[in-house]
């Protein structure tokens, strides 16, 4: 081999293993962003997962409300009033904490009078999806009355980062 | 031979260094800068559950952790124990927490308060309070106040204990 050759064999080798570490390193860094995507998407999956209900996206929602056919769904907030007040879906009503006697009282006579193929959505958005103690209770009584046209607006996080940073029409006060 | 392997080891721990500083960048967006970037943090007067005047601007001074919480809110009762905590560490180096509970039932906070043994001032807040504060539409949301009365920092959500005190120190 001349002398020629033998320093290609070597630059060749030498560039071999930088790319075989930068390959590990970009492994290293990747790891955790890759980690965080899969939590993300097995929250959702567990939200749709647990007791099949029927979930609608922010953007959906924000997308009939923009939409120049007018309509859409009834929307109740079964969270908390101080939330509401600061900030909530235009034309949503306030029901209250659903995971209190008063909030579910409050929702039975909301929606009472209403034919049970009415579309409802119902949402909360004070804590992480998880750790909501409205949403749950809200679906299953509207269920339990026999509505089947349910929908709840998954809000992964909270109504502030979910809705409102999103730039999604917003309402204020009562 | 050497001088090829030293050259990989160099690239390597640069590569590496780079990586690991964007790791450690801390959450709560601790930056120098100016008053645009550290407001000051909006006054308010209230009423704690001991019936003593609440005021944020007599903590003029000392390192203020301002944190918006309720009693409905799970993230929020997990991590009041390590306010707890972070507060009987720090105290007399100047950390005040305090606590604003957007709870409805004055009751409920009471109760909460005596059963977690709170060891700094909360006050019932409102709608008004919160949107003084950019809008707390989701909840714990916490400030950072320095000594000299600016915010620092704002930490969304169940907050990682260990890089605020890290916080919390630097500011003291």
């Amino acid at each position: 081999m001349n002398q020629f050759s033998l320093k290609r064999a070597r630059f060749s080798s030498t560039l071999r293993r930088i790319a075989v570490a930068l390959t590990f390193v970009v492994a290293l860094v990747s790891a955790p962003l890759c980690a965080q995507a899969v939590s993300s998407q097995s929250k959702t999956g567990a939200a749709e997962s647990s007791s099949a209900q029927k979930l609608i996206q922010p953007e959906e929602l924000a997308r009939i409300l923009q939409s120049p056919k007018g309509g859409g769904p009834l929307i109740l907030h079964v969270g908390y009033r101080v939330l509401y007040l600061q900030a909530h879906v235009p034309h949503s009503e306030y029901v209250g904490p659903a995971s209190e006697p008063e909030g579910i009282q409050r929702l039975r006579q909301r929606v009472q009078a209403l034919p049970r193929k009415q579309s409802i959505v119902v949402y909360c958005g004070c804590c992480p999806w998880s750790k909501c103690p409205n949403i749950n209770s809200a679906y299953n009584e509207l269920r339990a009355l026999g509505f089947r046209n349910v929908e709840l607006l998954y809000i992964a996080d909270n109504f502030g980062k979910d809705w409102v940073d999103k730039g999604y029409p917003v309402a204020k006060g009562e | 031979m050497k001088t090829k392997a030293l050259a990989t080891l160099a690239i390597l721990a640069v590569i590496a260094f780079i990586a690991t500083r964007h790791w450690s960048r801390p959450t709560g967006s601790m930056r120098r800068g100016n008053a645009v970037t550290h407001p000051l943090a909006p006054d308010f007067s209230l009423t704690d559950l001991s019936g003593q005047t609440l005021q944020l601007a007599h903590y003029r001074g000392k390192v203020v952790l301002l944190n918006f919480w309720a009693t409905w809110c799970a993230p929020c009762r997990s991590e009041i124990p390590r306010f707890v905590d972070l507060q009987n560490v720090y105290d007399r180096e100047g950390l005040q927490i305090v606590g604003i509970s957007l709870d409805d039932d004055p009751k409920r906070v009471h109760a909460f308060y005596q059963q977690l043994r709170m060891n700094y001032p909360v006050a019932i807040g409102d709608a008004k309070l919160a949107e003084q504060y950019g809008g707390v539409l989701g909840l714990p949301v916490s400030f950072l106040i320095g000594r000299d009365g600016r915010i620092y920092a704002k930490y969304a959500g169940e907050t990682d204990i260990s890089m605020i005190g890290r916080e919390i120190k630097s500011l003291l």
